[in-house]
Formats: structure tokens, sequence, C-alpha cells
């Protein structure tokens, strides 16, 4: 299931945005207006789905959802242009999603002035600073670039830390926990017993997710297989043994679902970087982000496979996951009750 | 009648008996609400900036302090080289490198012209274009004011550059406020996941304890017992979506411009929906972890592709259509439709019917797999 899930998601999600519904109101109807409406249905970006001939029209189809935009040219759009050397479009968009509203502002804003700077061309401007502007480590700004690692942290994350959780308080609720009480195992033994079955099966999963990255999504390998496999193997660690420490503290198998569920999978998916950039978000938060475990895991993962850096760059990320993992598991061994309540 | 009335008691005892689950339920799912919309804006801000300056003239540091005096951007130290930023960038402690060659003034004074060198860390493919945006428009800013200063103003008019200017005007949400949009979803999910899962859960859990083949030598009917199990949660579903809008009246202060009775409806027909979802899962598992993994599943699908974080349209077709079936975009759509435009009846008709087809199709599905024998 995880891999159809990495399949799923990695064809299907991106943030760009592709084939936008937009309607345009152009109240002049002349030679410019008519390029740029060209122009916008033009790119990948926009589908014009709409002619509207009045105002009133706008709120009636924001409200049914049918497009996002409303494009509306002032009247005497190209005349104003040639005159005053200014003409105005109004950009209305329906701002309930404010990340789409906001990128179709920019790339509205982009067209306009490419269009702009094309008929500007006869004109020469002096003392011209021109930006030549170069995409690093993803030069043709593929999504999947950006969301596979996260993805795949995700799966790892969640499936090891589930798959532990369970697994003690299942002994639990049972009532099989008694036999093992009674053995002479250490907590420790007992613990690491427990874990190493799972590191196998989630090895596997790690490998078919990163085969799957490699093969299906064109992911390039920039640094080091070897590094990567150990990182992958350190973050299954490191994921279990956080699962390990739900099951200590809790007592049924559904406690400890809610836990891993509830607990794991929103901060997870919002607080990792997976989607949301972490620079955008309220200092409170940013600091919160670091004790997320999958956070680390991304920046390695992207390190490792799109800038293909070493452990001289990823040190500090691999020795906090380290950390967290030892943390978890000294905690787990001083949770685990020896004695029955 | 009665019997069912026996079930729900049972069921509710049963909940409030778990003294762990209860803050699993109520308080974390509202804690997450509070803090984690803050964390879902695609908004990009702080962009971390390093340059290296090869000119070290008066027009490159005026460049720079452009840069600095932007909200979007964070100019975070001066390389001394090309290695060094690089290395930076490789760090991940900077996004974006601007460097400015040599002769960049003198360039610009004598040959009319001079090029800026940017490089922008794409792995975020969205947010480099948006960060490439706002370069530009730095730039061009800063362009446009020392050229106005080198011609002292007097630009001949048939030297004077046509301009389009667009005024955006954000509908619905003129701050562009991302809260407004992430906590109506947020809400969605946490009533979601909590109903799927508890109700996932429930019969198998039941099986897996033994209780189930008490209650199946028992008169109760098919019909009787699915209800009975229903209800408790459809109660905690909305018991949840009570708090969750409370919090975000008072805590966020998002509107809530459409009728309340049309948004309490709706979301009575979707956890019936995700409640038969849930009790079919648990009727064809034989553990809880089986079923808690699909209910995983199916719920991190349900989330990634409900158009909450990311835009539906932008998906490839064959995708699009694969959302059709997630209830939790229905469920989306209608809050912030209703929430947010004032959305009526009629504009939120659609989704009504399909979600109540789906409603009707699940639970007839759960009481059809839910077999007494065993």
């Amino acid at each position: 299931m995880p891999i159809a899930q990495i399949m799923l998601f990695g064809f299907a999600i991106t943030n760009e945005i592709n084939n936008v519904n937009v309607a345009v109101l152009d109240l002049s109807k002349d030679v410019s207006t008519n390029s740029i409406v060209n122009k916008i249905s033009a790119s990948s970006y926009f589908t014009v789905t709409q002619l509207l001939e009045s105002q009133n029209e706008v709120e009636s189809i924001f409200k049914k959802g049918k497009v996002k935009a409303v494009i509306v040219f002032e009247k005497d759009f190209d005349q104003q242009m040639r005159n005053t050397g200014i003409a105005k479009i109004q950009l209305l968009t329906d701002a309930t999603d404010p990340n789409t509203a906001n990128t179709i502002n920019n790339y509205i804003t982009s067209i306009t002035q490419n269009y702009a700077k094309e008929i500007n061309q006869d004109i020469q401007l002096p003392f011209q600073i021109v930006p030549e502007s170069r995409m690093v480590f993803n030069p043709e700004i593929k999504s999947v670039f950006m969301f596979v690692p996260g993805v795949m942290t995700i799966i790892l994350m969640l499936v090891s830390a589930m798959m532990t959780s369970i697994s003690i308080t299942k002994e639990k609720e049972m009532g099989t926990m008694e036999i093992l009480l009674v053995s002479p195992l250490k907590p420790y033994q007992v613990i690491i017993g427990k874990v190493i079955p799972y590191v196998f099966l989630s090895i596997i999963n790690a490998l078919v997710i990163i085969l799957l990255s490699i093969f299906i999504f064109k992911m390039p390998v920039q640094g080091s297989f070897f590094l990567l496999g150990l990182e992958s193997v350190l973050f299954i660690i490191t994921s279990l043994s956080l699962g390990i420490l739900i099951s200590t503290i809790s007592e049924t198998q559904q406690t400890a679902m809610m836990i891993s569920l509830m607990g794991l999978m929103l901060p997870v998916i919002l607080l990792s970087g997976f989607i949301f950039p972490i620079n955008s978000m309220p200092l409170p938060l940013q600091v919160i982000s670091n004790i997320i475990p999958a956070k680390w895991f991304i920046i390695i993962i992207k390190g490792v496979m799109l800038k293909g850096v070493g452990l001289l760059y990823l040190w500090k990320e691999t020795l906090i996951l380290l950390g967290m993992t030892v943390f978890f598991i000294l905690l787990s061994i001083r949770k685990y009750k020896i004695r029955l309540e | 009648m009665n019997t069912i009335r026996y079930i729900i008691q049972k069921e509710f005892k049963q909940i409030f008996r778990n003294k762990g689950m209860l803050p699993l339920i109520f308080v974390l799912p509202l804690i997450q609400l509070i803090i984690l919309s803050n964390a879902a804006t695609f908004e990009i801000k702080n962009i971390q900036v390093g340059y290296v300056d090869f000119d070290h003239s008066s027009t490159s540091d005026g460049l720079m302090d452009k840069f600095t005096a932007s909200t979007y951007f964070q100019v975070k130290n001066q390389f001394p080289s090309q290695q060094l930023a690089n290395s930076a960038m490789l760090n991940g402690d900077i996004d974006v490198i601007i460097t400015i060659p040599t002769h960049f003034e003198r360039d610009l004074l004598t040959e009319q012209k001079a090029s800026l060198g940017l490089q922008i860390n794409a792995i975020d493919g969205a947010a480099a274009g948006v960060t490439n945006f706002y370069i530009q428009q730095v730039v061009s800013t800063y362009n446009n004011a020392i050229r106005a200063e080198l011609i002292q103003g007097n630009v001949p008019s048939e030297m004077r550059p046509k301009n389009i200017l667009t005024i955006p005007s954000f509908w619905y949400n003129e701050t562009l406020n991302y809260k407004t949009f992430m906590v109506p979803g947020i809400l969605v999910l946490i009533v979601t996941m909590i109903t799927l899962f508890l109700s996932g859960m429930n019969i198998v859990r039941e099986k897996e304890i033994g209780t189930l083949e008490q209650i199946n030598v028992t008169p109760i009917k098919k019909h009787q017992f699915i209800i009975g199990k229903l209800f408790p949660f459809l109660v905690i579903g909305l018991l949840l979506l009570t708090i969750g809008l409370v919090i975000s009246k008072v805590i966020f202060s998002i509107p809530i411009n459409g009728s309340i009775l049309l948004m309490y409806g709706y979301t009575m027909i979707y956890i019936l929906v995700i409640l038969g979802i849930g009790l079919f899962i648990s009727n064809f598992t034989d553990t809880q972890q089986q079923a808690m993994f699909i209910s995983w599943f199916f719920v991190v699908i349900f989330i990634l592709m409900s158009g909450l974080f990311t835009p539906i349209e932008s998906m490839p077709k064959w995708a699009q259509v694969l959302t059709d079936f997630n209830p939790i975009k229905y469920f989306v759509e209608v809050m912030r439709m209703v929430m947010l435009k004032g959305s009526s009846f009629q504009d939120i008709l659609p989704q009504i019917i399909k979600t109540s087809i789906y409603a009707i199709l699940m639970n007839g599905l759960a009481v059809w797999s839910y077999k007494k024998t065993t």
C-alpha cells in the first residue's frame, strides 16, 4: 500500500498551478486586450473558460466556484496605454484560497509585463540591469523533486511508528505481557527484540520507495547511494523508537493508535517542510518544527538526492536524528514498567 | 427503538470509560487546530539571501540595500567568494545567491547594460518561481529609480515605456489571510480523522476481544447494531465541529458568512459517509492493526488529494477524476464555500447530492458486510 501511495502522490500532487479556470471581462475589446487574452490562454497555467459581459456576473460565478479569477480590462485599454503610458487591468481573484490567488496574481502580472516588454521593444532603455536567473538543483522545476522526499518520509515515519506502537500494547491487552514480565528478559532485551523485525520490514519498504523514485519519477541520486541507505536506516530506527515510546506509555491499542495517528500525522505533514516552507512560518512554529524528526530527514534526503552533498554538509542533521533516537529509546526503557498495575 | 438506545448507551459508556482516549479525542485535535493552522502557508517570506559582491560600488550597495529593506528577503551575509556562497547553499543556509559581477557599475554607466547573476534553489519549484518574481520586482524598481536619477527625470516622451498595471483585488479574503483558508480545512481533517479512526477500530475491537460473538447471539438486528454504533460517533463528530467553529470564531476571528444550519446539516451527512467507511473497514478486518493500516492508507490519500493543501486543478486529469471519490474534497469545498463565501443551499446542492449518495452507499455496504455469523 505505501507503494500505491507514493505512485499516486508522486504524480498527482503539485503546488504549481496548472489550467486554472479564469474568466475575462473585456470592456475594451481592442488589439492589446485581445493579444493579452491570447497570451493568457496560451500559457499552461490558465484556461479561459468564460467571457463575461458585465461586472454583475462576477459575484455569481465566484459563488458557484466555476472560476478562480476574473481579469477585467478597463475601457479604451489600448488608447490609454498609448496616450498616458499606463493601462489598467483589474484582477479579481477568489481569495478563499489565498495560496492560489497569490500565485495567479504573480503569473498574470508576469504575463502582462512580458507583453509590455514586447511592445516596448523598439524603445532602448538606458541603464538596464539584466538579472539572469538560474534555477539550481531542479532546473526543470519538477514538483516531484519537492514531493517525493516528503511522501517517502511520511510513509516511513508513520508506518514504522505505527507498527511498533501497537506491538507492546497488544501484549498488554492480550495479557501476554505477564508472561514476558515473569521471564528473565531485561526491558532493553524485550524492546530490542520487538524492534528488529520491524527494522527489516521498514528497510525493505524504504528500498522499494527509493527505487520507485529513481526509476519512475526519475529522481537523481547526486550524492552517495550508500549514505542515502544509511540515513534511511537511521531514520527508520528513529521512527521505530518513537513507536516503542508511544507503545510503552499507552494502555490499549486504541490509545496507541490514536497517539501515533492523530498525534503524528498532521504535525508531520504540516511542520516538516513537506508541503509548506518552514521559513515562512511564524517564529514559534519554526522552533517547534525542530522537534519533528521528519523535518531533518527531509533535509537529508533532499541534500543527498538533489544537491549531491555528503556527510560534511549533513552531519548536523544526522546527529540530531541520532540524538532523538537515543532519547526515545532511553525514555521508553525508563517508562517500561516491569510490574503490572 | 429501545434496543438501539441500549447499544448507544453501551457505546458511550465504553468511550468515556477509557480515560486515556478522551484527551486524544477532544484536546489533542483542537490544540492541533490552533497551532497547525498557522503553519500552512505557501506565502513566501523570509527568503534567505546570500550575495557575492565583486564590484563594491555604490550601485551594488544600493541594490543590496533594496533587498535588505524588502520584507520578503532576509539578506544573511556577504560571501567573499562564489565557492563559499555555493557551499552555504548546499548547506541549506541560503536559498538565493546574488552575484554582482566586477565592473557592474561601470558597465551600467558606460555600456547602458549590466548583468546580475542569480542562483535560486529550485527544489521547491513553485516557491522558486515566486522568489524569482520578487527578485525581478526589486531589481526593476531599483533600476527605475537609478535611471530616473541618472537622467534626472527628463525622460523624453518617445522613450517612456508603456506600462500595464495589474491591480489585484482579492475577494472574500482581502488581506490574503491564510488562516481563513486553512482553519476550515484543518477542522474538516480533524473531524474526519477522529470519526474514521474511532469507527474503523470499533467493531474489530469487539472481534478481537471476543465480545462480538456475545452480541451476535443476542436478538439485536443488523441495522440496529450498526445504527447504535454510528450514533455516538456522529455526536462526537458534531461536538468537535462545534468546538472547532467556536475556536475559529473566537481565536482566529474567521467570519461565518453562510447559514450555520446548512453547515451542520451537511456535516451530518458527511460524517455518515465517514462512519460508513469506518464500519465497512471494521467489518472486513480481523485485527485492530489491520483496520488501522487501512484507515491510515485512505486518510493519507484523502487528505493529500482533497485540494486542501494543493490545488486540485493542477493535478493531471486522471487524478482529478479520482478526487471525485474523495469525501474530504466535498467537505472542504462546502466548508469553505459556506463559511467564507456564504454560499446558499442551491450553490452546494451538487455536493450535498453526491455526499448523500455516498452516505447511502457506504452505510448500505456496512450493514450488508456485517455478518452475524462468524
